[in-house]
């Protein structure tokens, strides 16, 4: 009997969880991008805590989002290079749920981690601690939307030349409205507004980008492939 | 049976082949053969689906491989160029990922096909350590776990020392007397015991 399609998927992404776990440079990165992003901030505009607090939410979301794109160039790029993605086209299974096992895979070991190190971040912009739980909030809803967008671009780009710039100018329009609300939602947050909307919004999203991309993404490796 | 008719590939606005025509049966092995770019290898990938043919068209069992997608991929094992081996996993992890994502029985035995290609000593190395001819039989390894009757094999042979080459055309050999189909490239001239037709591309 061959693999059933939940147990393929959970192959791939234990196996994933593995390699990440084998090469921890590459998950190190974006991470270490987004505390020396953050701590620029202080450093360039002054310790003044009420102007730190009132930048908070923009500068966390921003390089959040930045450091969650840098990440995603890794997500295809080593199976593309030797061969993994040709078996996995290949499987008998759909291309759809096998994309969104590796998906999940890399938001575990990119976007999680961020949500994960953006209190301690937040401490040193001085943003008020509602807001803080807001901004852990905003971010495990907006975080996984980031990784499923940023994957389509990352299976557009594959094998092609300078394909990292071509990826953030693809990925960033797409990222707008997710920073738009999430940094939305932490400045209301702070200012002792309702954030239910915000909320409503970035679920939203999340769930449409759960129901879309997986798919465009499989197409988009099936053209690089090609 | 797997049948070819009246397939065209190009590599951009050139042709590589046109309207090439033949069928595999069952116990039938096919050596393609031909000069380098001379469109081997994309030939090999159509007949995979992982690339669009411009015109004509591939079936299986008299049903075109399109239509079947998933079903027809459960028929077969593709070893490509690129050997789809990751170098921080050893190499019975690369080969149990190989089986699960492919179509092999879930319970295969990781030990025994390790053993078979000569690996069984290096099964817990990470496959970066592994020589190019290591690698090669790594990636031929999933043959031997897989249920396929359709084996695709893009120049298998490279690499390999003259002794498991031998021991390769065997296990091809064994394959297509069991009822199985192979489809495979390669410069070298096949001493597999079994009736071998060949296709001569760059005519």
């Amino acid at each position: 009997m061959p693999q059933t399609l939940l147990g393929t998927a959970r192959c791939i992404f234990r196996r994933d969880l593995t390699l990440a776990a084998r090469k921890p440079a590459d998950v190190a990165t974006p991470l270490a991008f987004f505390v020396i992003v953050t701590s620029l901030f202080p450093l360039g505009v002054g310790p003044e805590p009420n102007v730190l607090s009132k930048l908070a939410p923009g500068v966390l979301w921003v390089a959040a989002l930045l450091a969650s794109m840098l990440s995603m160039g890794r997500l295809f790029a080593a199976d593309y290079a030797d061969g993994t993605l040709e078996q996995l086209t290949l499987s008998p299974h759909a291309l759809t749920p096998i994309v969104f096992a590796k998906v999940a895979a890399h938001w575990v070991t990119s976007g999680l981690l961020l949500v994960v190190l953006s209190p301690l971040l937040a401490m040193q912009l001085s943003l008020p601690g509602q807001a803080t739980w807001t901004l852990i909030a905003t971010l495990l809803l907006g975080t996984p939307v980031l990784s499923l967008l940023g994957s389509v671009g990352a299976a557009l780009t594959l094998g092609v030349r300078g394909g990292g710039v071509l990826l953030s100018l693809l990925v960033l329009p797409l990222y707008t409205p997710i920073l738009i609300f999430g940094a939305g939602a932490v400045t209301a947050s702070a200012s002792g507004l309702d954030t239910t909307a915000y909320f409503s919004l970035l679920g939203a999203f999340l769930l449409l980008a759960l129901a879309f991309t997986p798919w465009a993404t499989a197409a988009a490796l099936r053209i690089s492939l090609d | 049976m797997l049948q070819v008719v009246d397939l065209t590939c190009s590599r951009g606005d050139r042709a590589l082949f046109e309207n090439l025509s033949f069928s595999v049966r069952p116990g039938e092995l096919l050596h393609i053969q031909g000069a380098n770019g001379c469109g081997k290898t994309t030939l090999l990938r159509a007949l995979c689906g992982l690339s669009q043919p411009a015109h004509g068209e591939i079936r299986w069992q008299g049903t075109a491989i399109r239509e079947l997608a998933g079903q027809y991929r459960t028929q077969l094992c593709y070893v490509g160029h690129a050997n789809g081996i990751q170098g921080d996993l050893n190499a019975a992890e690369n080969l149990r990922f190989g089986t699960c994502v492919g179509n092999a029985d879930s319970h295969a035995d990781i030990t025994a096909a390790l053993e078979r290609v000569g690996l069984s000593r290096a099964a817990r190395l990470p496959a970066k350590f592994l020589s190019q001819g290591q690698k090669r039989r790594l990636a031929l390894a999933r043959l031997l776990v897989s249920s396929s009757p359709l084996w695709v094999l893009d120049e298998p042979l490279t690499a390999l020392d003259v002794h498991f080459g031998a021991t390769m055309s065997g296990q091809l050999a064994s394959h297509v007397a069991g009822g199985g189909l192979v489809v495979i490239t390669s410069h070298q001239e096949l001493t597999v015991a079994a009736p071998i037709q060949k296709i001569q591309l760059d005519r």
